[in-house]
């Protein structure tokens, strides 16, 4: 382990990581939500009246999504929590690997296990919706994920602390995913936009903007009622997630490399 | 004692102060590799960039949707259904402003806001605002259909708890009567509010409006005739209601003999 673990630092530790995600039973907690929410989806279809599939397809994707990124963000933070306090990462970062290899094989490893939680979620919808259309869904849901796991290992290194952290994920995921409404209301009709606080409201909003990933984009459910997804608006998508990935793995770098041991 | 408690709480104290909340210490900026900080400063200066090439969110007006059926509903209120009643009247109510865009109540699907009405009425049989939503707020648009619509909900809706609903059949009775100007409409609301709105907590006002309005059509013998049946009934019997009464029955008269 150790010669490869000189060799291909980042292979290993993401392999690793991989591992503690079987051993924690996670795809089993995975395909047990997966069970309860197809459940719960059919008996929906029993009390629906007309449009039986699509309140399924809303009802499940919605569902997952939610699902999945609270999932993924828990185990993410509560594996790397553990591993600060059983001093993990000190025996890693004693070893003659760089810090930045550390950081790329656990972020690697997580972003194989939010994948692995994108397909499964992909695989149920299938029962209910067009491939091609559950195929855009499962890539914008990776992405989605992918976004999550960075920033939760961001916050992780910034807060060391679970609940912390945790909040900080589930802050920022709500924001992203409500910037764009909350602009357009603070621009509607209803807001006075003269008044210089909401001026100053409007402005903060608009470069809160700037540092925030469009995720009000990503994973639409309409793609699954309405089967309206196109492969443009996932280019779009992927052009987003790789920029703000790179964006947080900076932050990420940049917090790790200052940490004493 | 004392001093055992304050041992406990500092061992407690201790056991958890671990890695988690005690964090790590911090270098100084200088340690980072600057490829790092290269990447960080890249990787933001392309967030902003794709952020500003990017089009800014557009207001789109969106449809009212079909309401979902009641037992949906039941299921989504998850045993609640009086306060998913309440916000649901408010979404409803809040519709017509959307992000960044406001949509006149006229150019709603009437069907459907009617729709959601029913809902929330199901869900909260006692609730008062969707009636009042309908005869004040969606009644009160400047297209005549569509305010007809609303005051034929509202009647179909007293019918249902008469006792609890009659003040909206009421102003349901003076729209159709001045706004809408259509008489005998008026009259068969007013006339409903006289024949099914018994209960003690009915004003006499509500009650006798079908006499104004029949007054008002000119039709004095009916008005009359319905005030007899209402003596004679019984259901009236505070006697300032019956004086009221019997004089506006003295009052036909004498327009009877006078038109005569």
């Amino acid at each position: 382990m150790w010669s490869a673990m000189r060799s291909r630092p980042v292979a290993v530790i993401a392999a690793y990581t991989l591992l503690e995600g079987m051993r924690n039973r996670l795809a089993w907690l995975v395909l047990g939500i997966i069970v309860a929410v197809f459940g719960l989806s059919e008996f929906i279809a029993e009390v629906a009246i007309t449009e039986t599939v699509e309140f399924q397809s809303a009802f499940l994707g919605a569902t997952l999504r939610g699902f999945s990124v609270f999932m993924v963000s828990l185990f993410v933070i509560t594996s790397m929590v553990r591993e600060l306090n059983d001093k993990g990462l000190d025996l890693v970062l004693s070893l003659p690997i760089p810090r930045a290899s550390y950081f790329l094989g656990k972020l690697l490893g997580f972003s194989f296990l939010s994948a692995a939680t994108a397909l499964l979620c992909s695989l149920l919808l299938l029962l209910y919706v067009p491939p091609e259309q559950v195929l855009i869904w499962g890539i914008s849901l990776a992405c989605e994920l992918l976004i999550v796991t960075a920033f939760s290992l961001l916050c992780l290194f910034t807060f060391s602390h679970v609940t912390l952290a945790l909040s900080v994920v589930m802050a920022f995921y709500v924001l992203a995913r409500t910037i764009s409404a909350l602009q357009l209301i603070g621009g509607g009709p209803l807001i006075e936009g003269t008044s210089l606080s909401q001026q100053v409201i409007n402005a903060f909003m608009a470069s809160l903007a700037f540092v925030l990933p469009e995720l009000h984009n990503f994973t639409v459910s309409e793609w699954l009622v309405y089967h309206t997804g196109q492969w443009g608006a996932l280019l779009a998508i992927i052009g987003q997630s790789a920029i703000y990935v790179l964006l947080l793995c900076g932050a990420a770098l940049f917090d790790l490399y200052r940490k004493s041991l | 004692m004392g001093w055992h408690l304050e041992c406990v709480a500092r061992a407690i104290g201790r056991a958890g102060r671990t890695a988690e909340t005690q964090g790590m210490a911090e270098r100084s900026i200088r340690d980072v590799p600057r490829p790092v900080i290269g990447l960080l400063l890249v990787a933001l200066g392309a967030q902003i960039g794709w952020h500003g090439l990017r089009p800014g969110p557009q207001a789109g007006a969106q449809a009212l949707p079909e309401p979902p059926s009641i037992e949906a509903l039941r299921v989504a209120a998850l045993g609640d259904p009086w306060v998913t009643a309440k916000v649901l009247m408010l979404w409803l109510q809040a519709f017509d402003n959307q992000p960044g865009i406001s949509i006149p109540f006229r150019d709603l699907d009437y069907a459907r806001v009617e729709g959601w009405l029913a809902r929330i009425l199901e869900l909260d049989p006692r609730a008062q605002y969707p009636l009042l939503a309908a005869s004040r707020v969606y009644g009160a648009v400047s297209v005549e259909e569509k305010q007809r619509r609303m005051l034929d909900f509202v009647y179909r809706q007293f019918r249902l708890d008469p006792d609890r609903r009659w003040r909206w059949m009421a102003y349901a009775a003076i729209a159709a009567k001045h706004r809408l100007r259509d008489l005998p409409l008026a009259l068969e609301y007013a006339r409903a509010i006289t024949e099914h709105a018994t209960g003690p907590e009915v004003p006499n006002w509500a009650r006798h409006m079908s006499v104004v309005v029949l007054e008002d059509m000119g039709e004095l013998e009916a008005a009359t005739i319905l005030i007899y049946q209402l003596l004679d009934s019984g259901v009236v019997t505070d006697p300032h209601e019956v004086r009221f009464l019997t004089l506006k029955l003295e009052e036909l008269r004498a327009g009877m003999e006078a038109a005569r």
